[in-house]
C-alpha cells in the first residue's frame, strides 16, 4: 500500500483541485499541502525502504511478469526523498512567485500530475509503465512551459514538445522492439532473461532507443538544443521545477536500465557513455559562458552538469555510481536554488539580463548570501555540496582509470566557477547601471514565501556538503543494489 | 501481412521525418502523427502477429484450438494511441494559440527564444 504512495497522493491532489474550481485561495492551500503531503510520505517511504530493503507491490494481485509490479529500492526511495523536498519548496515559492491567472489556470494541478509522473516513473518496476509515466510528466510539463501562453512561451513550447514527442517515440519503439525480442516487459523479469541469454548483442537495437530516449530527456550532447531555447521561457518557478526534476528523471532512467542488463563492462557502452559525458560537460559550459541571461547561463550548466552523473555513470564502478548519484541530488538543490535567486534577483530589478543589473549587494546583502551558496556549490568549493560531489566522481576516475575524462571534468569545474563568478560580479558587485529601473519605480517588497525556500534551499546545499560522509554512506548501500541486481530480480519475482 | 505493415510502418517513418523537416508548424504535427503511429504499428508488428485468432482463453472446460493472439501488444497499442491523441489535441492548441498570437505558420521564424 505505502509503495503506491507516490502516485496516490498527487492523484487525490489532482481530484480535489479539480473540485473546487478557480477559487485561487483554495487552489493554493490545497495545492502545498499535498505538495507537503507528498515530502511526508516520501520521508516514511525511505525510512521503510532503510529498514526493510525492497519494496514490492503487484498491481490488481497478478504475480511479477504478468501484473503491473511498482518497486521502491534505497535508489528510488532517495530520488522520491529529494524531488519531493525541492518540488514542496518550489510550491511554496510558487505562492507568490506565479501571477494571480497562473494560479487561477490551476498552476498546482498541472505540478502535481508532474508529480504523479515523476513518482511514478522512480517506483515503475515495467518498462511500459515506466514509459506511460513519463509520458504523463512531460504532458503535464508541456502545459506548465505554455501556461499563460506568451509569445516566447509558445515558441519555446513548440521546440520542447517536439523534441520530447521524438524522446517519447524513440523510447517507445524500443519497448515494442524489446518486446517482440524476450516477450517480457517486467524490469526485473527482463534483467534476467538479458543476464541468462548469451545473445546480449541481440538487445542493442532497443538499448540504443532506449539511450536516445532517456538521453533527449536528460539532455546529454547531441540531444540538448531544446533545453536552452525553452527553459528560460516560462517564469522562473516552472523553471526551477523543471530543472530539478525532469532531465533527472532521464538520468535516473539510463542508471535503471544501464545497471539492470548492462552487466559486464562493455566497451562499448563504456566509450559511448564517456565520450557524450565528456562532451556534454564542455559543450554546455562553454556556450554558458557566452550568454548574458541569468536563466540562460543556468539552463547551460543544466547540460553540463547532466554530463557529470553520465561520466559517473560511465565509470561503472559501485563508487562512482554511488558519486554520481550524490552528485545528482545536490544538484538538485542547488540548481534549484539558483534559479529562483535568478527570480528574486528579477522580482527586485525588473531583469535577468546581468547587462542592465548591479549593485545587489549593496542593496541586499542576505540576497548575495543566498545566491552565493547554491552558486558556488554548482562550482564545487568546499564545504559545499559540490565539492564532494566532483571530489567523489573524480576518485572514482582515477580509480577506474579514465584519467582523461577525468581531467576533463576539472576543467569543466573550473569554467563553471567562472559563470558563476560573472554572474556574481555583473549582478551583485558590480555598480548599477544608470538606466536601471531604482527601487523606488520598483517598490515590490521580496515576500517571506519567496525567501524562505530559496534560504532553506541554499542552506541545505550547506548541510548536505558538511553531512556528505552520511549521505556517501547511504548512497554507496544504494549503489551496491543497483551492482546486484540479483537483490532486485529475487525482491521482484519471489513468489508472493 | 507483416511484410505489407512492414512497409507502411517504414514510409510512416520517412513521411514523418520528412514531415518534422519542413518549415511550416502545420506540416511539424503532421509529422508529428505519423511517427506516433509508425511507432504503433512498430510495436503491433515486432510483437508478432497470430492471424485470424483472437486473443481469447477458451472457456472452462473448453478445448483451446490452436494459438491464440497475444494480447498485449494490442493492449499497449491501444494505451500508445491513446496517448497520441493527447499529444496530437495538445499540439494542435499550440499551433492555434502560436498563430493567434504572431500570425505565422513559418517555423523559421521561430528563433527568438535562441537569440543570446
Amino acid at each position: 500500500m505505502i509503495t503506491a504512495l507516490p502516485i496516490l497522493i498527487p492523484l487525490m491532489v489532482v481530484i480535489l483541485l479539480l473540485m473546487v474550481g478557480r477559487k485561487v485561495y483554495w487552489l493554493k492551500l490545497i495545492g502545498i499541502s499535498g505538495a507537503f503531503l507528498l515530502f511526508l510520505a516520501s520521508l516514511l517511504i525511505f525510512y521503510t525502504v532503510r529498514q526493510e530493503g525492497i519494496l514490492v507491490s503487484q498491481a490488481g494481485g497478478w504475480p511479477a511478469p504478468y501484473g503491473i509490479t511498482l518497486v521502491i529500492d534505497l535508489l528510488s526511495a532517495l530520488m522520491l526523498l529529494i524531488s519531493s523536498f525541492t518540488a514542496f519548496l518550489v510550491g511554496v515559492y510558487a505562492l507568490k512567485g506565479i501571477d494571480e491567472k497562473r494560479h487561477r489556470f490551476r498552476f498546482f494541478l498541472f505540478f502535481h500530475t508532474l508529480m504523479m509522473g515523476v513518482g511514478g516513473a522512480f517506483i515503475a518496476g515495467d518498462i511500459f509503465n515506466m514509459y506511460v509515466w513519463f509520458e504523463v510528466m512531460v504532458m503535464s510539463s508541456f502545459v506548465l512551459i505554455t501556461l499563460g501562453s506568451e509569445k516566447q512561451q509558445l515558441e519555446g513550447g513548440i521546440k520542447y514538445v517536439t523534441m520530447n514527442l521524438m524522446g517519447s517515440f524513440l523510447f517507445l519503439a524500443g519497448i515494442g522492439l524489446i518486446y517482440g525480442k524476450t516477450g517480457t516487459l517486467n524490469l526485473a523479469d527482463l534483467s534476467m532473461t538479458v543476464r541468462e541469454s548469451d545473445q546480449t548483442f541481440l538487445m542493442n537495437s532497443s538499448f540504443i532507443l532506449f539511450f536516445m530516449g532517456f538521453g533527449i530527456k536528460a539532455a546529454i550532447f547531441p540531444f540538448f538544443f531544446w533545453l536552452p531555447s525553452s527553459y528560460h521561457t516560462p517564469p522562473v518557478t516552472i523553471t526551477a521545477l523543471f530543472a530539478a526534476l525532469l532531465t533527472k528523471v532521464g538520468v535516473y532512467g539510463m542508471i535503471r536500465f544501464f545497471t539492470l542488463y548492462i552487466t559486464d563492462i562493455n566497451p562499448f557502452w563504456q566509450n559511448l557513455l564517456l565520450v557524450l559525458a565528456a562532451l556534454t560537460m564542455v559543450i554546455g559550459v562553454l556556450t554558458a559562458a557566452s550568454q548574458y541571461d541569468i536563466r540562460r547561463i543556468l539552463s547551460f550548466h543544466i547540460i553540463s552538469q547532466i554530463g557529470y552523473m553520465i561520466m559517473g555513470l560511465g565509470f561503472y564502478s559501485a563508487f562512482a555510481l554511488a558519486a554520481a548519484l550524490f552528485f545528482m541530488m545536490h544538484n538538485i538543490l542547488a540548481k534549484t536554488g539558483a534559479f529562483l535567486v535568478g527570480g528574486l534577483i528579477q522580482e527586485k530589478t525588473g531583469s535577468f539580463q546581468l547587462k542592465s543589473i548591479g549593485g545587489l549587494f549593496k542593496e541586499h546583502p542576505w540576497l548575495g548570501l543566498f545566491f552565493f551558496l547554491p552558486a558556488m556549490a554548482l562550482a564545487g568549493v568546499p564545504p559545499l555540496s559540490g565539492f564532494f560531489g566532483k571530489f567523489f566522481l573524480i576518485k572514482g576516475g582515477f580509480e577506474g582509470q579514465h584519467f582523461l575524462t577525468t581531467a576533463i571534468a576539472i576543467w569543466v569545474s573550473i569554467v563553471t566557477m567562472f559563470s558563476m563568478i560573472k554572474i556574481w560580479n555583473e549582478a551583485y558587485w558590480k555598480p548599477a547601471p544608470k538606466d536601471l529601473h531604482q527601487p523606488a519605480s520598483h517598490p515590490l517588497r521580496l515576500k517571506r514565501t519567496m525567501i524562505v525556500p530559496v534560504a532553506v534551499l541554499g542552506f541545505s546545499t550547506l548541510l548536505f556538503g558538511l553531512s556528505a560522509g552520511w549521505f556517501m554512506e547511504v548512497l554507496q548501500e544504494a549503489a551496491q543494489v543497483l551492482k546486484q541486481p540479483e537483490l532486485y530480480i529475487e525482491a521482484v519475482l519471489k513468489p508472493v | 501481412m507483416e511484410i505489407m505493415l512492414s512497409i507502411i510502418t517504414g514510409v510512416l517513418y520517412t513521411a514523418g521525418v520528412y514531415l518534422l523537416l519542413r518549415r511550416s508548424l502545420v506540416k511539424l504535427i503532421l509529422g508529428i502523427i505519423f511517427l506516433s503511429n509508425a511507432t504503433n504499428l512498430l510495436i503491433f508488428i515486432s510483437a508478432g502477429m497470430t492471424e485470424g485468432k483472437p486473443a481469447f482463453v477458451a472457456k472452462e472446460g473448453a478445448e483451446q484450438t490452436g494459438q491464440m493472439a497475444d494480447p498485449l501488444p494490442q493492449a499497449l497499442v491501444l494505451t500508445a494511441i491513446v496517448i497520441g491523441f493527447g499529444i496530437v489535441a495538445f499540439t494542435l492548441a499550440l499551433n492555434y494559440k502560436y498563430h493567434k498570437q504572431t500570425g505565422t505558420y513559418d517555423l523559421d521564424q521561430v528563433k527568438e527564444t535562441d537569440k543570446v
